[in-house]
């Protein structure tokens, strides 16, 4: 199992997401700076972490998904390796047009720093294929810009195809139809704005983001 | 050449920054305001002769993002 955490000047959840990964997989992360055009040879798990890659200029995760490292990103994922965006990795995503939607400011305009609980929609992923459908979790949020939005069209089309992966059990951000995370049509691809890398250990007062590590990183094992 | 781009909300798109500069407004009592949206305005300064196709290309790869914004150029 090779897995590699892509690092943006401004992330700052790279090394909590590397050790969630040595965690599962018993092997440290290959730490994959922005500039590289490639990714390493045989790289079969990719992570982008949370923090605000290039500080937020321009929009969250715009800058990010135009730097060289996410065009091996984006052909890894075509090739169906899977790829887990947290935080700003989600806004990362989403600017890449590897996820439908955009996340805007939080609709109360404060940073919301908390664990939350999440509704699993869909238990089928192999990033969820640990939780039960309809199961609620519990997770950290820590996010400014984590207002999830796509038009109807796109938030009916992806409701109706099982894309969305997790919803917020109450109001967070604002997001459209309290959406917390959404796989690309592929499921290969998951964005979430909460933060698994830090409920992996009995420390943080949970470990329901274990398991998704677990899920993950174990079929492919 | 410089070139203004001005990007904004499209319609439709709620604006929690603009709802917080209206309230600000009403909050110092300027009254009458019946709507806040906030953008963005860039300068670009430019080759002479950069064609209309590549800063609509500009603005649609990365100034705007066209799932929740629009954008218009500007020309001397």
């Amino acid at each position: 199992m090779k897995t590699a955490v892509i690092v943006f000047p401004g992330s700052n959840c790279d090394r909590d997401m590397a050790v969630a990964l040595e965690q599962v997989t018993g092997r440290a992360p290959a730490m994959v700076w922005h500039r590289d055009t490639d990714l390493p040879d045989g790289t079969d798990f990719i992570a982008l972490p949370g923090g605000f890659s290039y500080g937020d200029y321009l929009r969250s995760g715009a800058m990010a998904a135009r730097s060289p490292i996410l065009r091996a990103v984006a052909d890894a994922a075509a090739r169906g390796v899977p790829v887990l965006g947290v935080c700003n990795g989600f806004q990362v995503l989403t600017e890449a047009q590897l996820l439908p939607g955009a996340l805007m400011r939080n609709a109360g305009l404060n940073f919301v720093c908390r664990n939350v609980p999440l509704k699993v929609e869909n238990s089928q992923s192999l990033f969820t294929a640990s939780y039960a459908a309809g199961e609620e979790i519990n997770i950290p949020v820590a996010h400014h810009d984590g207002n999830y939005f796509a038009d109807a069209a796109t938030l009916d089309r992806i409701e109706g195809e099982g894309r969305v992966a997790f919803r917020y059990a109450d109001s967070v951000n604002g997001s459209a139809r309290a959406i917390a995370g959404v796989l690309n049509d592929a499921g290969n691809v998951l964005g979430m704005m909460p933060h698994p890398e830090r409920a992996i250990d009995r420390a943080h007062g949970g470990t329901d983001g274990l398991r998704l590590f677990e899920a993950a990183l174990g079929v492919l094992a | 050449m410089k070139v203004n781009v001005y990007v904004t909300l499209k319609p439709g798109v709620l604006d929690p920054q603009g709802k917080a500069i209206h309230h600000a407004l009403e909050g110092l009592g300027f009254g009458g305001v019946a709507d806040v949206r906030a953008g963005r305005f860039i300068e670009l300064d430019v080759a002479d002769g950069t064609s209309d196709a590549d800063l609509d290309a500009m603005c649609a790869k990365l100034l705007a993002n066209t799932v929740i914004e629009n954008y218009r150029i500007e020309r001397p």
